[in-house]
Parts: structure tokens; C-alpha cells; sequence
């Protein structure tokens, strides 16, 4: 026989009661982080939001707003986003195929290693450094331009090409957003099963019927997440190119430096504004990234 | 004329002979398993069928046409993968349509075909899930499905189940058995559970280091193990040390106890000291006349379900012997220390040379097993 009564806790014992939280001192931790988030990072983008909608004199207006679409704004965000976009597509395209070769290719393991230990440097590697090292090397007289000119007799300068072009600038940018592109896209590539080319390739198909069918549906999520984020990173870019070119292309982000610190054209609150219509665009850049890369894990896990 | 056949198939990766002189041929319609711990060979075997490696010497001919050296996709050999190896991107009838899509199959011939698949895997009502939205059994009757869409000369399974769960497991293997006769294809299956191989097989290949130790039907793998390792390696076993008595009259001593084998020792001298194992189900509790005797102290009794298993150690300290009866409430099961008497018939005794004492396993064996 069994006991269908029995009491829930024993006698003696204390009742059920809620349970207490401990306080954790792990909070403590994160109180640098959220101070600093807080500081730079929610605050300003608050500062930025009410200065967007504001004049010099303080009143609310959405004339900063309205200002964006002149013609001559119009043009910096086309100037970035075309060059953000040739260097996302560009760099995302030889970073992956760069990618592959080294992971999948066959290739000596030692070169992977050199390769990501290469991408997370160079990845990093922006700003006044940068462009000063493409001038060194590419500009009118740099090493390489001098080398090509008098060894090869290639006059680059003479054939059209400048480094303080737009042309140049995508050059530049370039160096840091296929290594960015490695950097992000090798997961993605290791997560490709050598079971998967196996099991196509039993089923009969040929190395192109594999790539066009698994191979880059299952990739495209990862490959095209990650060129919104070269997108993005470019988007951003500030240093390298204001350094590169003095201002001469104008770019959303040298426009808004113009604006915040010019002696002619001071209007902090169009920077605002402009800086505001980043903030949009990269967000959508964003949440397109992290919609893509949710489909890629659910696939590559 | 057998359907597949290897002849004299190696395979080296470096200095390394993973297989070595293979000979088999497969009958048409035949299940054959192959079976070995890791590293025998056994998947790289297999996977020199599919054309996924390439034989460093030998053939291997299907159906009378030497494919050694065709491309993996003009083989027409179908396989199931450990891992699945479901494409994500597409849904399970997108999967199983795959190979006839490439053969650009009419959208008709897919979709009629598909349908014929999915009911034969009992998944009729999962032709639009996604992979990741199926169980593990289930994503591999849809891979088994996909291996069949191209209807293949052959049917390679490469442990199709080792990633599921005992119950399913159990299931799933009763499944593939019923569909590999029903459409009477010709399968080599790999795995390294005896259990499975027994259960489903017409034939088994025994392998070891690259090499086949026995090839023969469940029943003769089980009862009639060619090598030490076979025995070791297929069903539980106790091996106990012997020395031999009479070769001619086949008496050795085991435990310091006389017991016959079935027959005479060949090449066996007075003295000679052996192996001998014994299948653990075949030894029974109390003195029968007529069969060999050993007595010792119960050591051990582990209640295993359905089964009883009694250790009982000898006195001259030659290790101990484990068997198994039958449980039923009225056993009468003996205590620990209490002194017994088995019995087991004299062809149950697998004598083992002396090469094979080495490979053979310790007394304690059975309860590693």
C-alpha cells in the first residue's frame, strides 16, 4: 500500500517559503561597462537626437532633417555608400575566396594560422597610419610607385590613376576590409561539411551543381551578413580617408567633421542630423547582419 | 557471379596500410556488414566503394564494370552518412529529389518518385520540414531516402545509427532491414556494434588493423570464431588460462580441473599451456553428467534485468569465469561465497593458439564487456 498523503516537507522542517535572492557580486563587474556605455555611448547618441531636432538657438525644427536632402549632402551619402559598397563587395569577395583557399584549399595548415594572425591585425589597422603607409608606398612618389615607374617602367600617375581618388581611397580601404572579411567569414567556412560536397557528389552532381545548389545557398546568409558589415565598417570610416585626401572626397563622415569644427561652414546640428542619418543606415545594416547570421548558425550548427 | 566484388584491395595514407589485401564479393541483394573496432579499416573500405578514396592496389567491380578509378558521382552508389549529411538549404523533399534533380529528372518523375520515398520511410507528412526541424531518427530515414531516390547499383550505410539512442536506435536498424529487402538492394553496412552487425546481416566481415579476420554469417561469426580476435571481439567472452593434458583425447586442465574440448588439439603437446574461452550464456549452474565440470566460489551476482550474471572465482587463483542465466522469480540465486559447480558442453571450449593468447583478452574480460 502506499501513502497518497505525504505531507511536502517533513515534520519539523521549516514551511516553504520564497526564496531569497542573494545579492551577486558579479554586478560589480559590469559597472565599468555600463558607466562607460552610458557615457559614451547612450548619452551622446541622446545629445545627438535632441541636437538633430534643434536649431542654434535651441528651438525644435526638423530643418536639419530637411537639409539632407539637398543636393550637395545628397552627393556625400552617395559618395559613401558607393564606395562603401565597392569595398564591401570587393573585399568580401576576395576575402572569401582567400578564405577558402587557405581553409579548404588543401593548403599547408600553417599558412590558416598566418593568415588570421595577418586579418587580425590588419583588420585593426586604420586610420592616419594607414593612409600614411599607402602614401609611402602608393602615393606620387611612394616606394612602389617609384619602383614601377623606373624598374618596370609603368607610370601608374601617368596612366590616371591617384591614390587621393576615389578609386585610391577604395584601395586603402580595401586593406582592412578583406582581412575583416576572413576574419568573420572562416566559421562559416568550417562550418561547410566535407559530408555535404560527399553526399552531392554521390547523388551524382558535379563540383559546379554542388557549389550552386548547397555550397552557396548555405554560405550566401554568412557571406552576405558579413559584406553589410564591411558595409558598415567602411560606412563609418573617418580617419583614414580624411587623412588620405584632406576633405577633397566628400564623404558623410568628413561632412559631418566639417560641420562640427569648420570655420565656414559651422552647423553642429546639421552634423547632428547627418550624423543621425548614419545612425539609421547602420542600423539597418545591422539588423540585416543579424537576421543573416541567425539563418546562417541554424544551418551551420 | 557475385554482384560487388573487391580484389586485392590496399590502402596506404603515407607510411600508414590502413587496409591491407581485401577479397570480397557480395552477392546480389545481399547485406553484408562490416564490423571492427576504430581504425580497422573498416569505413575507409567503404568509402573506396563510394570512390571517396582511392584503392592504393586492387579492384573493385560492380555489377561487371570495374569502377576503381570512376569519379564518386558516376558511380551510382548510394550512401547513408553518420552525420546525415542533410543539406540545410533544402527541405526533406528537396533532399531526397537532390540526385534526380541533378539528373534532371522532370519536376513529374522527382515529385512521384519523392512521394514513392517518403512513404516508404513512413514520413509522408514531412515533405516541406527543414532538417533541423527533425529528430535524429527521422533526419536519417530521410538521408536513407535520399540515398535511394537514385535508385543505386549499391547501398553504402556508414554507421547510420551510431549518433541515435539505444531505443531508436533498435527500431530504426528493424526499418532498414525491412526496406533493404523489400527493395532487394545490395548493402554493405559499417559498424563497430556487434549487436547490430548480428541482427541485421546475411554476412559479416570481422576486420582488424586493416585486415579481414573472418568472413561468415552471424551464426557462424558467433559460434564458430575463426581467431581470437573474432571471439574476443563478437558477443562477451571468458578466457580462462589451460594446459594441456592429452592433445590426442583434446583433455586440457583449467583451474586445476580436468575439461575436454571437442576435439583433439592439433599441434598441442602435454603441458602446452593455452586459452580457452567460453561463451558466457552457454555455461549453466550445477553438475551435468557429461559435460565438463568446473567448481569455484561465487564471487559476484549482478542483476541485469532479464539475465543473471554470476562470477565465480577458482581457488588456484587462474582468474574467474562469468555466466549468465535466465531470471525468473523462482531462481534460486546463489549467495556470494557459497561454493558451485558449472557445466558446459566440450564444444563450447574455444580453444585458442598461442598466437592468439597475446591477442586475447584478460580473465576479467567479460566484465569490461
Amino acid at each position: 500500500m502506499t501513502n497518497a498523503a505525504l505531507p511536502l516537507s517533513a515534520p519539523g522542517t521549516p514551511s516553504a517559503r520564497p526564496v531569497r535572492r542573494r545579492f551577486s557580486w558579479g554586478w560589480l563587474g559590469i559597472v565599468p561597462f555600463l558607466l562607460f556605455a552610458f557615457l559614451f555611448l547612450i548619452a551622446p547618441t541622446f545629445y545627438l537626437v535632441i541636437g538633430s531636432l534643434q536649431n542654434a538657438k535651441g528651438t525644435f525644427t526638423l530643418e536639419n532633417f530637411a537639409q539632407l536632402f539637398t543636393p550637395s549632402i545628397l552627393q556625400t551619402y552617395e559618395n559613401s555608400i558607393e564606395i562603401s559598397l565597392v569595398t564591401a563587395l570587393a573585399g568580401g569577395l576576395f576575402g572569401f575566396l582567400l578564405a577558402y583557399a587557405v581553409i579548404s584549399g588543401g593548403l599547408p595548415g600553417i599558412l590558416r594560422s598566418a593568415l588570421m594572425t595577418f586579418s587580425g591585425v590588419a583588420s585593426n589597422f586604420a586610420g592616419v597610419p594607414l593612409a600614411l603607409a599607402f602614401v609611402f608606398t602608393l602615393g606620387r612618389v611612394g616606394l612602389f610607385t617609384i619602383f614601377l615607374r623606373d624598374v618596370l617602367n609603368i607610370d601608374i600617375y601617368g596612366a590616371g590613376f591617384s591614390l587621393y581618388s576615389k578609386i585610391g581611397l577604395e584601395i586603402v580601404y580595401l586593406y582592412f576590409q578583406f582581412p575583416l572579411m576572413v576574419l568573420i567569414i572562416a566559421p562559416a567556412i568550417d562550418g561547410l561539411k566535407k559530408d555535404w560536397r560527399e553526399a552531392a557528389e554521390n547523388m551524382g552532381a558535379s563540383s559546379f551543381q554542388y557549389w550552386r545548389r548547397v555550397a552557396l545557398p548555405i554560405l550566401m546568409p554568412s557571406l552576405l551578413g558579413t559584406m553589410i558589415l564591411l558595409f558598415g565598417n567602411s560606412f563609418g570610416a573617418q580617419a583614414t580617408a580624411y587623412q588620405l585626401t584632406g576633405g577633397f572626397i566628400d564623404i558623410v563622415t568628413i561632412a559631418i567633421s566639417r560641420q562640427m569644427r569648420g570655420d565656414v561652414l559651422y552647423d553642429p546640428n546639421l552634423g547632428y542630423a547627418l550624423a543621425m542619418g548614419m545612425v539609421i543606415i547602420m542600423a539597418i545594416s545591422i539588423a540585416g547582419y543579424s537576421l543573416l547570421q541567425r539563418r546562417s548558425e541554424r544551418w551551420l550548427k | 557471379m557475385p554482384f560487388l566484388e573487391l580484389t586485392g584491395i590496399q590502402k596506404r595514407f603515407g607510411d600508414v596500410a590502413a587496409v591491407h589485401n581485401f577479397d570480397l564479393a557480395i552477392e546480389p541483394g545481399e547485406f553484408v556488414s562490416f564490423l571492427g573496432p576504430s581504425g580497422c579499416g573498416k569505413t575507409t573500405t567503404l568509402r573506396m566503394i563510394a570512390g571517396f578514396e582511392r584503392p592504393t592496389a586492387g579492384t573493385i567491380v560492380v555489377n561487371g564494370t570495374d569502377i576503381t578509378h570512376k569519379a564518386p558521382n558516376q558511380r551510382n552508389v548510394g550512401m547513408v552518412f553518420q552525420s546525415y549529411a542533410l543539406f540545410p538549404n533544402m527541405t526533406v523533399a528537396d533532399n531526397v529529389g537532390f540526385g534526380l534533380k541533378v539528373r534532371r529528372r522532370s519536376k513529374d518523375q522527382i515529385h512521384k518518385r519523392v512521394s514513392e520515398l517518403l512513404e516508404l520511410i513512413h514520413l509522408p507528412d514531412k515533405a516541406s520540414r527543414y532538417p533541423w526541424q527533425l529528430s535524429g531518427g527521422q533526419q536519417q530515414r530521410v538521408a536513407l531516402a535520399r540515398a535511394l531516390a537514385i535508385e543505386p547499383q549499391v547501398l553504402l550505410l556508414d554507421e547510420p545509427l551510431s549518433a541515435l539512442d539505444a531505443k531508436i536506435r533498435v527500431s530504426l536498424r528493424n526499418e532498414i532491414r525491412a526496406i533493404q529487402r523489400q527493395l532487394g538492394i545490395t548493402t554493405v553496412y559499417v559498424t563497430h556494434d556487434q549487436e547490430e552487425a548480428l541482427s541485421l546481416s546475411d554476412r559479416i566481415v570481422v576486420m582488424s588493423e586493416g585486415r579481414i579476420e573472418q568472413i561468415g554469417t552471424p551464426f557462424e561469426i558467433y559460434n564458430f570464431p575463426s581467431t581470437g580476435f573474432v571471439a574476443r571481439f563478437v558477443g562477451t567472452l571468458n578466457v580462462v588460462s589451460a594446459k594441456v593434458l592429452d592433445p590426442t583425447a583434446g583433455t586440457l586442465e583449467a583451474a586445476g580441473q580436468p575439461i575436454r574440448a571437442a576435439g583433439p588439439i592439433s599441434g598441442g603437446h602435454p603441458g602446452d599451456a593455452l586459452t580457452v574461452a567460453l561463451r558466457p550464456e552457454i555455461i549453466s549452474l550445477g553438475a551435468r553428467d557429461g559435460m565438463n565440470q568446473l567448481s569455484g566460489v561465487v564471487d559476484d551476482v549482478t542483476f541485469l534485468g532479464a539475465i543473471v550474471r554470476v562470477r565465480i572465482r577458482f581457488s588456484d587463483d587462474s582468474g574467474a569465469i562469468s555466466f549468465d542465466t535466465f531470471n525468473n522469480p523462482h531462481l534460486a540465486v546463489p549467495d556470494r561465497g557459497t561454493a558451485i559447480t558449472i557445466s558446459f558442453p566440450p564444444e563450447a571450449c574455444l580453444v585458442l593458439d598461442r598466437a592468439e593468447i597475446a591477442a586475447a583478452a584478460a580473465p576479467e574480460d567479460l566484465d569490461a564487456a
